[in-house]
């Protein structure tokens, strides 16, 4: 069945008095069965390999889709609205059907994972939208992200309070009293308490002010100084392509061009297209 | 005039039932909110389920009494209790893996869901009345009263007596120390935390590795926990009847959506505002005008505002008013 509101015409089912409709799963994973990961030699840190694939029995969105991100890098794909962005994301979280392609993560193929299984093995995401515990302190937002760890969480937790000051001085308050800004610095704090070995982020500068968007993308580069690789997709192409190491522009899920993000930043046709001359 | 009297008269048949009587519907309702919390629906079996907990706990009553077992003051069904709560648990467990689970599997609309709890509740219905049948049972034992009305009489030199009976008392004391127990847990634990994180965020859950099959089965067993609890109370306050069961219903979803659903806080909130609703509606407000006003102008009539029969219009007059007026319910819950 479906998102609420398609069975029966939707009768019924937005009545908040009988059911709730906030916080239910919508994450499908890919129909795969785990296995054990094959070593894959030669490959970068994080790759997305000729991914093609869509969701559940639609049609292909991805079209041979290759996106990669090196130890200590970071790597930003770009792209006009719709061109496949978030999907070449999810496709790399195991989050829809890949009809061909690998993602190999630290020399191993971990096509077959669930999403969940990746987070274990060394992902951590910060997914676009809903990506915090709205009616939970912040501290206990970042006890949540450490959820798979059974040893000392405080030393992590001690750096994530570094990286955000701010949270640190928020740490009682409920996540969802914060300000945007804040919101996604617990989403990537949360994210790193797992101590991934690559970082994913979904747009994380969607919906903030300019100046907090700033703020954002510096606190990314500090967290790939530390070593941290990271992979994001970004609204803002200009600026991503600042910062990036390496990236990506996507053009109706197809590889449209890539390079170092000066490259494309200096690239006449880029430029033109995607960054507005 | 006589302000004392008027005082200990509306206690002895206001306040301290409705304290008791509030304390149960809290319980109920705490369950209530568990399930719509976190399974995300309006489990209608909630009644039912604590009636089968109830039953449960009365055979295991009898038959300690029948062994000759007692708690001395306290009721026998005390010590019944935790055998109450895991066979209840045992069939909510039992429920979810035959049932809820399949729906849960394909991610099924939640308003299904409530359509499903409410066939459990028909079973769990037929099941109740198998075992035990349709009657009145009685199951309380030990000291009827703490205080009673020739003692407070006797002490106090008062014209009006005042009772606590021992079920009141009990009820009150297993309430607070069961609503404490649950806060830390849900506050202060990680499988707590864990719990909330779900009801907060499906999704971002199960990214952070919490595994929802054992989030509900917590769920479950701490549903069974508060529904038998609440149940034995009630029937220990009154006495165990199945359909008296599955008429608590009204009062407890009512209780659930004032305070909030999915609010805990707001479930014991909306527990109490009920039962002073109904006790206070239904009261025969003679007595006390009488010792309030001067001589001579006490009500000829009974002052009572609703008959005893219609406590459940009560009920439902107050989830009407809330939800037409203040649809998230006291507490800012999930609704609307």
């Amino acid at each position: 069945m479906s998102e609420s509101g398609t069975d029966y015409g939707g009768r019924g089912t937005r009545d908040a008095s009988i059911v709730n409709p906030r916080g239910g799963g919508r994450l499908r994973a890919a129909h795969r069965t785990g296995g054990p990961a094959p070593q894959v030699a030669d490959a970068p840190f994080l790759e997305g390999r000729a991914m093609t694939g869509g969701y559940g029995k639609g049609p292909d969105i991805l079209h041979d889709c290759t996106v990669s991100v090196n130890a200590g890098e970071i790597a930003v794909i770009v792209g006009p609205n719709g061109a496949g962005k978030s999907t070449a994301m999810k496709a790399i979280f195991g989050m829809l059907d890949l009809r061909e392609g690998a993602v190999i993560l630290d020399g191993r193929d971990i096509t077959a994972l669930s999403p969940q299984d990746r987070v274990a093995a060394g992902m951590g995401f910060v997914p676009q939208t809903s990506n915090i515990f709205t009616s939970l302190s912040v501290e206990e937002n970042l006890e949540m992200g450490a959820f798979i760890r059974r040893d000392d969480i405080r030393p992590t937790m001690e750096q994530v309070y570094d990286l955000f000051p701010i949270l640190r001085e928020k740490r009682r308050q409920m996540a969802g009293e914060l300000s945007g800004g804040q919101r996604q610095q617990v989403a990537v704090g949360r994210a790193l308490m797992t101590r991934p070995k690559v970082l994913m982020l979904d747009e994380p500068t969607a919906g903030v002010s300019p100046i907090v968007m700033d703020e954002l993308f510096d606190r990314i580069i500090e967290v790939a100084r530390t070593g941290l690789p990271v992979l994001m997709v970004e609204q803002n192409a200009r600026q991503a392509l600042e910062i990036a190491d390496r990236g990506y522009v996507l053009v109706q899920g197809r590889n449209g061009f890539s390079g170092t993000g000066q490259e494309l930043l200096a690239d006449p046709e880029v430029r033109k297209s995607f960054l507005g001359g | 005039m006589d302000l004392l009297n008027a005082v200990v008269a509306l206690s002895n048949f206001v306040l301290i039932p409705a304290i008791a009587y509030g304390s149960q519907l809290a319980l109920g309702a705490l369950g209530v909110t568990l399930v719509y919390g976190i399974l995300r629906f309006s489990n209608f079996a909630h009644g039912d389920t604590m009636a089968i907990g109830t039953m449960v706990t009365v055979l295991f009553t009898w038959w300690f009494q029948s062994m000759g077992l007692s708690l001395g003051p306290v009721p026998t069904a005390l010590l019944a209790l935790p055998f109450g709560i895991a066979g209840c648990a045992l069939l909510l467990l039992g429920t979810d893996r035959l049932v809820y689970r399949f729906y849960r599997a394909q991610k099924a609309n939640p308003v299904i869901l409530v359509i499903v709890s409410m066939g459990v509740m028909f079973i769990y219905n037929g099941i109740t009345r198998i075992v035990i049948g349709p009657d009145d049972q009685r199951f309380a034992d030990g000291a009827r009263f703490l205080i009673s009305v020739g003692d407070f009489r006797k002490a106090t030199g008062l014209e009006e007596g005042l009772a606590i009976r021992t079920t009141q008392a009990v009820t009150v004391v297993t309430a607070v120390i069961v609503v404490a127990a649950l806060f830390w847990f849900l506050n202060r634990t990680r499988t707590g935390k864990s719990m909330r994180a779900f009801s907060d965020n499906e999704d971002l859950a199960l990214l952070s590795g919490i595994s929802p099959e054992r989030v509900v089965t917590v769920t479950w067993l701490l549903v069974a926990g508060l529904a038998t609890i609440a149940g034995v109370l009630y029937g220990l306050d009154k006495s165990f009847k199945p359909f008296t069961y599955f008429q608590l219903l009204l009062p407890i979803f009512a209780a659930a959506i004032v305070g909030g659903l999915g609010s805990p806080l707001g479930a014991i909130a909306g527990g109490f505002v009920i039962a002073f609703s109904e006790v206070t509606v239904t009261y025969a407000w003679k007595k006390v005008l009488g010792y309030l006003t001067p001589d001579g102008w006490e009500p000829d009539g009974l002052v009572q505002l609703l008959s005893t029969d219609y406590k459940f219009a009560v009920s439902f007059m107050i989830l009407v008013v809330v939800l037409l007026f203040r649809p998230t319910g006291l507490f800012r819950g999930k609704s609307v």
